[in-house]
């Protein structure tokens, strides 16, 4: 069985995030760029499967240089070979392009019978690309997945969105998405982290990916940032040390402000 | 003017509000038309409180099989009614469901998407608020067909009575080997508050709150308030309160008129989820707590006193009159 596990660098939450004043995309330069915490656990997942059904892994990512290291760290996980989509005119990229090339790339790989990816990444937060690639490859979508079964041809996902949970089926080939309920991601071990520096990355860029493409078909961007500003900063409100009667008066505040 | 098409959210039996905002909010770019997806009978039972929001025509993609596979029939259907219509852009609620119609819709159609938008205006220019908050972003459509995910209560739904033109759209089959089967379903026990994302207050708990017994605290005070019940990462972690009410970066996005934080330590990714909230109030015995910074009513004390006496303030002053 051969999986592939779609990855992406962010950077990371607990650093501010900054738009480049040019061109409204994130700023890199300036931020602390990670693997995607979800996306980690959906190459858990696939590692599970390479251990308990017999699969070879391929992590895909798409992104600048450094997205190499996302790569490397899943393969340090144990993933068998890397996929590092990398081209400057993806930079900026909308979601629909991101699928497409996302998709491409899963099309050079032969015989794939899961397709895993994290339901959200923490930068971007439309969880739109998992199912727009499923779309485009012809697979049936399980996303949003907090328990996954593979068996006889078949997957099984327990759904958890806004709208209820649902079990879902269908036959492989298929996508899955995973929730970060799913499974506690391990970590490379210091053998992985050597034998991943051994194991096969393939570097490839839109000529390789879409080699009969004329150049208006793939559109890099279909939608234009107008304006980005930043958000004002909250102003500094009302503090209060609760001498016993903290919850009285904070419902003054609160009738003053017509909350109650 | 043109159809603006609006995929109507429903259980079969009744609309959702989310489409009553986004008949609204198609209004200002064009005729709104609903489309409905289900199966058969569907379309007619919710005409009348579909026209009643102003949909100008109701198109009805019905057939047996479309409420058992996930997505697909969506999709499907609003990819058939573009092509028919020729609407002037597609609406849908951002839901987890409709940000996945809207992405797999545009790239059938290789349209611009847009995805989270609180705004959209006669031109076609979507607001978006983005990284937890951090930014507000005004992005258009360049190429194709607007597609356009709305945030849940970013419209105030409005009655608009219309008589509204009906039509049906075949619905081919689904492929059985592209789609996922929903073999069960489970609603969320939402109990009698109301839905998060939507609520107009939102009550969280933190670690702070010291157990699944201490939510009780975070509960009672919901209550009092009308309001939801949400959660940290780390009080979810802990096994405090259920996933599904986790609030933040990996959690649900609130942006109530009232956010009430109980014992929250106030960490970037739990901010990522409520800064947007309008009023937020934050109680934490700890005076070097970052969520003091953030609120506009800052309390440094124990919640297990404050917060009762808060819910019972709210009850009497009620009483009172
Ligand atoms: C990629 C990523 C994604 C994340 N996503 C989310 C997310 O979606 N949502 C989220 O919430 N977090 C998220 N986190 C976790 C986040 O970083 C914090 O760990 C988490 O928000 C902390 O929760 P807390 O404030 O409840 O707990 P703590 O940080 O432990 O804070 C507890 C607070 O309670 C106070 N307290 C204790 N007892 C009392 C009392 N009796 N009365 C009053 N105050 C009291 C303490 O002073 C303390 O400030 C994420 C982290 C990462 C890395």
């Amino acid at each position: 069985m051969n999986i592939v596990v779609l990855v992406k660098q962010v950077p990371d939450t607990a650093a501010e995030r900054t738009l480049s004043e040019a061109d409204h995309t994130l700023d890199r330069e300036n931020a602390d760029l990670v693997l995607d915490e979800i996306n980690e656990r959906a190459a858990e997942e696939a590692l599970t499967l390479k251990e308990t059904a017999g699969a070879e892994v391929t992590v895909v990512s798409m992104g600048p240089d450094s997205a190499l290291d996302a790569i490397r760290k899943v393969l340090a996980m144990g993933a068998d070979r890397g996929i590092h989509i990398c081209d400057d005119r993806l930079r900026g990229a909308d979601l629909v392009t991101t699928a497409k090339v996302l998709a491409a790339a899963v099309r050079t790989v032969k015989d794939v019978a899961l397709v895993l990816a994290g339901n959200a990444t923490t930068d971007g937060q439309s969880s739109a690309v998992p199912a727009i690639v499923a779309d485009l490859l012809g697979l049936p979508q399980l996303t949003h997945a907090r328990e996954l079964t593979v068996d006889a041809g078949r997957v099984r996902a327990e759904r958890e969105t806004d709208n209820g949970e649902a079990t879902l089926d269908a036959p492989l080939p298929a996508l899955v998405s995973v929730t970060e309920k799913i499974n506690e991601p391990r970590y490379p071990s210091f053998k992985g982290i050597m034998a991943a520096k051994k194991k096969p990355v393939e570097t490839v860029g839109l000529d390789d990916l879409f080699p009969d493409a004329d150049g208006t078909g793939l559109l890099t961007t279909r939608t234009h940032v107008v304006e980005a500003v930043p958000r004002p900063a909250r102003g500094v409100g009302i503090r209060v040390t609760d001498d016993g009667s903290a919850g009285r008066r904070l419902v003054d505040y609160l009738i003053a402000q017509k909350l109650v | 003017m043109p159809d603006v098409l609006v995929l109507v959210d429903h259980d079969g039996a009744r609309v959702h509000k989310s489409t009553y905002e986004l008949l609204t909010g198609a209004r200002r770019l064009g005729d709104p038309a609903a489309v409905v997806v289900g199966t058969p009978g569907t379309a007619a039972r919710l005409k009348d409180p579909l026209a009643r929001h102003g949909a100008t025509s109701v198109y009805a993609a019905e057939s047996p099989e479309a409420d058992e596979f996930l997505s697909t029939p969506a999709v499907d259907a609003l990819e058939i009614a573009v092509r028919e219509v020729s609407p002037a852009a597609v609406l849908v609620s951002a839901t987890t469901d409709g940000k996945e119609v809207a992405g797999r819709l545009a790239a059938r159609l290789d349209a611009g998407l847009l995805v989270d938008a609180v705004d959209v205006d006669p031109a076609g220019v979507a607001t978006q608020v983005v990284f937890g908050g951090s930014y507000t972003v005004r992005s258009q459509v360049t190429h194709g067909l607007p597609v356009i995910a709305v945030r849940p209560g970013s419209f105030e739904p409005e009655e608009r009575p219309v008589n509204a033109g009906e039509r049906q759209l075949a619905l081919p089959p689904v492929g059985r080997a592209a789609s996922a089967r929903i073999t069960a379903r489970r609603a969320v026990l939402a109990g009698d508050r109301p839905e998060l994302t939507g609520a107009t207050v939102v009550v969280s708990g933190g670690r702070g709150v010291g157990g699944a017994d201490g939510f009780k605290v975070v509960e009672e005070l919901a209550d009092v308030l009308g309001g939801a019940v949400g959660a940290s990462r780390a009080a979810v972690d802990a096994g405090y309160y259920p996933h599904q009410y986790q609030v933040g970066q990996t959690g649900k996005s609130v942006s109530p008129q009232l956010y009430i934080a109980l014992g929250i330590s106030g960490a970037i990714q739990h901010l990522a989820g409520m800064q947007t909230s309008k009023t937020i109030v934050a109680v934490n015995k700890d005076p070097e707590a970052p969520i003091l910074d953030l609120a506009d009513y800052a309390v440094v004390g124990d919640l297990f006193a404050v917060a009762p006496q808060l819910a019972r303030e709210v009850a009497a002053r009620r009483e009172a009159g």
